[in-house]
């Protein structure tokens, strides 16, 4: 399959008055042509990090880029100009962030919003990037979309509002589409029609699309490939369908096994204890041994090597070496 | 087989086999709290004096203060005694200040015009606060129809002109102390009620409030423990920072010939009469009036900003 | 809109009876002023007087009298100047102090935005340390202090411009610094903060994710946004200024109506006081109305028809 995005041991941490974090600590992923990646996880764990460094929109300072390299269309985007960037940002990448409360400037209208960025990035007249706004609307599914142009974020409800940040976001048609978080601020009812708008978008537009979420529901329903992160670090990857049937590391069972299910009678919901770990001095080993239930020596002491259990499926874990095995087998 | 089989491991990655072992665990070192716990007041002074600025001009009030008290003490000079031999003299050791066009003492006056500003600037921050506080509380607590017609009466005081109000009382009541203080906090509450409203309104629906009461917290703690150390922030900077604006209009009003009256001093007055002599020379008669009450404003509005940071519960950290 | 400038107005004309309320009874209880007492006024202004002010009449009747000329901007004659009116004195002196307002309130609204606008974008670095320096310096020194400093120094010592009068834009510059200074450190605080503050919200960010240069964030995304505050104070500013105008008129014997006012004041010319105060209490008033006006049409989330509940 084509790769669209190759992200490789991204590395990226913050100054803040308690010290340096290290919120990146080498994140490798691909992105192929017309599929969605949604990256996993906890709060913290540096994955909107990695989603706005792709997009280079870590403020630096406090922010810090301390290496690795984002290839896009055989372009390092770490080592682009400034001005290079911003040909690429909205054009060729784009981002929807969380809150569409926010996400709009509230005393601009609506349609000067959407045509910014069309008359940035397109030679046309204003005409026709006002013509291609109106496209855009319609195929987001906003109603009467030529008087919706001349109105103010305020007028818009919070489901709407989504609707024209990913119109925005889609007027320059974009290769990838970074979406952070895209429906957590919204109501469950509008949260389905949001997704159901992506699923239609891909289909008729063929944007690839990384989506980065905390709620696994939403992952059941649009992801081809995942990536749990955990503690700034990818700790598995792999298709929908390996990870939700045979998730490998303690972490993605935990997360798992902590998502309330109708399908299975009588399952438990079990939380995963403890916090994780501080950024600030971020453990050797694995990130995740403080909570591991099947933690080993080796796990405090030495970061895991990546296991490749299909071409799709790969997990960073102890658990997956021999030895593991044999005492696990023992106990 | 099996020793093969493992050889070939340890060959591949360098990790000992002694490391495969369950990992002893230290439960409660994972749940520790590392930030000491402070109280509010606590949290605000380190915030505080951790502000140069601010701790600049706390030093400089304190500094003034003092010498408001004890210096026309320590002077030799009476405040008010003319020598007539010693006019416009430049600062010496004999008048550390220099003298005026009466030969009265710079020095000794400086220090007075420190006590009528200081004085004229808390009692009107005080006043404010007090009419400010009740009025506001009142409009806050009671809400609804007391509110609306509370309110629509500041709006109508609000739309006069502060300094031209304060001009008026003045003519009308003749210049002195009282009049001054009494022309400034006849508009000046207003800032401070408007304030004390929206703090009362606010916290009052305030769910950590409603949370405190259905645990059974008495009245007496709520207040003290929750709406004091919210309410009280902006109303201290509030304080603070009518303290200056208080000075200014006095030595404003001095400065117009309608506030402290000869013999007396204040430092309005005093540049207002080193007016006419700043044409020949004699920069002492307007620099120590003018550089003091320019410092004791700098200082009262650098703590009022130190203490709005130091204050705002937002920005604990 | 329409209803929320009718209730506006309502409440404007509220204030403004109170303020001739309060000017004209506070006058006729000064003891010994001349609407008590027939006192040493001469006979020409004494006649003035009485035909203006009715003083045969019942104080109440004097009042709707002297609220009747007033709404028809008639503030009567002067005590001390028998051959003048107020009307006359304002007519001179107003056009130079409103000249002098409104170049020191430009000068001090662009500077003000510039330095703030500055500062927020170089945040802790030098320049913003420099212009907050500034800007707490410029809040701090009384105009009159800075005024007497400035002639101390620019003209007297070093001779660069000259340290009194109106009579060419040389003259100007003294004057319109002094009173421009403090409203301008105002401002930049104000722009300052709130720009920094405009800056971390997420449609910058968003705005940024399309690619804009940042010039064009700043202007077009995060300038007006910022200045919404900014113009809430654009009143008071004005308010400052223009009692600003007094002492600078005085000092740099600027033959405006501050200077007058000054004189009347210290001559007791009731009359002037009167007439001028409620003169300018009008203009004031009438400037914060419009600033209210301005922020409504700058800001598309409010609707000034909506305000009246609260």
């Amino acid at each position: 399959m084509e790769k669209v995005l190759e992200v490789k041991d991204l590395h990226v941490s913050f100054k803040t008055y308690g010290g340096e974090v290290k919120a990146v600590r080498g994140v490798t992923f691909d992105l192929h042509k017309g599929e969605t990646l949604a990256i996993v996880g906890e709060s913290g764990c540096g994955k909107s990090v990695t989603s706005q460094s792709i997009m280079r929109l870590i403020p630096e300072p406090p922010g810090k880029f301390d290496g690795g390299s984002i290839i896009f269309k055989g372009k390092d985007l770490t080592k682009l100009r400034d001005q290079e960037m911003r040909k690429i940002r909205g054009s060729d990448i784009s981002m929807i962030f969380q809150d569409p409360m926010t996400a709009l400037n509230p005393t601009l209208m609506v349609g000067d919003q959407l045509t910014e960025g069309i008359l940035q990035h397109m030679k046309v007249s204003r005409e026709q990037a006002k013509k291609i706004a109106v496209e855009m609307l319609d195929l987001v599914g906003i109603p009467s979309p030529h008087i919706r142009l001349k109105q103010y974020p305020h007028q818009f409800s919070g489901g709407m509002r989504q609707r024209i940040v990913i119109a925005m976001a889609l007027v320059c048609q974009p290769e990838v589409l970074i979406a952070d978080e895209p429906t957590t601020a919204l109501d469950v009812t509008i949260q389905a029609q949001i997704l159901e708008l992506f699923r239609d978008i891909q289909k008729k537009t063929g944007v690839s699309i990384i989506l980065i979420t905390h709620d696994l529901g939403v992952v059941a329903q649009v992801a081809d490939r995942i990536a749990v992160m955990y503690a700034g670090k990818i700790v598995e990857t792999g298709t929908r369908r390996e990870i939700f049937y045979q998730p490998q590391h303690p972490y993605t069972k935990g997360l798992l096994n902590s998502v309330p299910r109708l399908d299975v009678d009588g399952a438990d919901l079990v939380p995963i204890g403890g916090t994780p770990p501080d950024l600030f001095s971020p453990p050797v080993g694995c990130p995740f041994t403080a909570r591991c239930p099947y933690a080993m020596e080796v796990c405090d002491r030495v970061y895991p090597e990546k296991t490749t259990l299909s071409d799709s499926h790969g997990v960073d874990c102890w658990l997956q070496d021999e030895r593991a095995k044999k005492l696990l087998a023992s106990r | 087989m099996a020793l093969r089989k493992h050889q070939e491991q340890q060959t591949q990655s360098p990790v000992p086999d002694d490391w495969f072992v369950p990992i002893q665990k230290n439960d409660s070192e994972a749940e520790a709290v590392v930030r000491p716990s402070l109280s509010y007041w606590q949290d605000a002074w380190r915030r505080l004096l951790k502000n140069k600025l601010a701790m600049m001009g706390l030093f400089f009030l304190s500094f003034l203060t003092f010498m408001a008290i004890f210096g026309p003490i320590i002077s030799p000079h009476t405040v008010d005694h003319q020598d007539l031999v010693n006019q416009n003299l430049p600062p010496s050791s004999e008048h550390w200040f220099g003298t005026d066009e009466l030969g009265r003492d710079v020095f000794t006056r400086t220090w007075y015009g420190a006590r009528i500003s200081l004085f004229v600037g808390i009692a009107a921050a005080l006043i404010d606060f007090l009419i400010g506080v009740i009025y506001g509380g009142i409009a806050g607590y009671r809400g609804g129809r007391t509110d609306h017609y509370m309110m629509r009466v500041i709006e109508v005081l609000y739309g006069l002109p502060y300094l031209l109000v304060v001009i008026l009382i003045s003519v009308v009541m003749g210049p002195s102390l009282a009049t001054i203080i009494f022309a400034l906090t006849i508009t000046g509450w207003i800032g401070m009620a408007r304030i004390v409203r929206g703090q009362v309104l606010q916290i009052k629906n305030y769910e950590f409030v409603l949370a405190s009461k259905t645990f059974g917290t008495k009245t007496g703690r709520i207040i003290r423990k929750n709406l004091l150390p919210n309410t009280m922030g902006p109303i201290i900077v509030q304080m603070t920072l009518s303290v200056p604006s208080a000075i200014f209009a006095e030595a404003f009003l001095s400065f117009l010939g309608l506030g402290i009256q000869a013999p007396l001093a204040s430092w309005g007055s005093m540049a207002s009469d080193a007016l006419p002599v700043i044409l020949s020379g004699d920069w002492w008669r307007l620099f120590f009036p003018a550089f003091f009450i320019s410092m004791t404003m700098f200082s009262f509005n650098v703590l009022g900003d130190g203490l709005q940071d130091a204050l705002d519960p937002k920005l604990r950290r | 809109m329409l209803q929320y400038i009718i209730k506006r107005l309502g409440s404007m004309a509220v204030t403004l009876l109170v303020i001739i309320t309060l000017t004209f009874f506070l006058m006729h209880s000064i003891p010994g002023s001349p609407f008590n007492e027939e006192r040493a006024t001469s006979e020409a202004v004494q006649k003035n007087l009485e035909s203006y002010y009715h003083l045969d009449e019942p104080l109440y009747v004097q009042y709707f009298l002297y609220l009747k000329s007033v709404a028809t901007f008639d503030f009567g004659p002067s005590i001390k100047k028998s051959s003048q009116t107020v009307n006359e004195m304002l007519g001179r002196g107003f056009p130079v102090s409103f000249e002098l307002g409104m170049v020191t309130l430009i000068v001090a609204i662009f500077s003000g935005i510039l330095l703030g606008i500055i500062a927020a974008l170089r945040h802790n670095g030098i320049i913003d340390y420099l212009a907050m320096t500034i800007a707490v310096v410029g809040i701090s020194v009384p105009n009159f202090v800075l005024a007497t400093l400035l002639i101390q120094q620019l003209a007297v010592t070093w001779g660069l411009l000259p340290p009194a009068t109106w009579a060419s834009p040389k003259h100007m510059i003294l004057p319109t610094l002094a009173l421009a200074t403090g409203p301008m450190a105002i401002i930049a605080r104000l722009t300052r903060a709130s720009m920094m503050e405009v800056l971390t919200q997420d449609y910058i960010r968003t705005a940024k994710a399309k690619g804009l240069s940042p010039v064009k964030i700043v202007f077009k995304h995060a300038l007006k946004n910022a200045l919404l505050p900014v113009v809430t104070i654009l009143g008071s500013l004005a308010a400052s200024i223009l009692t600003g105008t007094f002492v600078i008129e005085k000092i740099f014997a600027i033959p405006g109506m501050g200077k007058y006012f000054v004189e009347s004041i210290n001559q007791r010319d009731y009359p002037v006081i009167m007439g001028t105060t409620i003169f300018y209490s009008t203009m004031l008033i009438v400037m914060l109305f419009l600033v209210d006006l301005a922020y409504g049409i700058l800001d598309p989330r409010i609707k000034l028809h909506k305000k009246e509940g609260k």
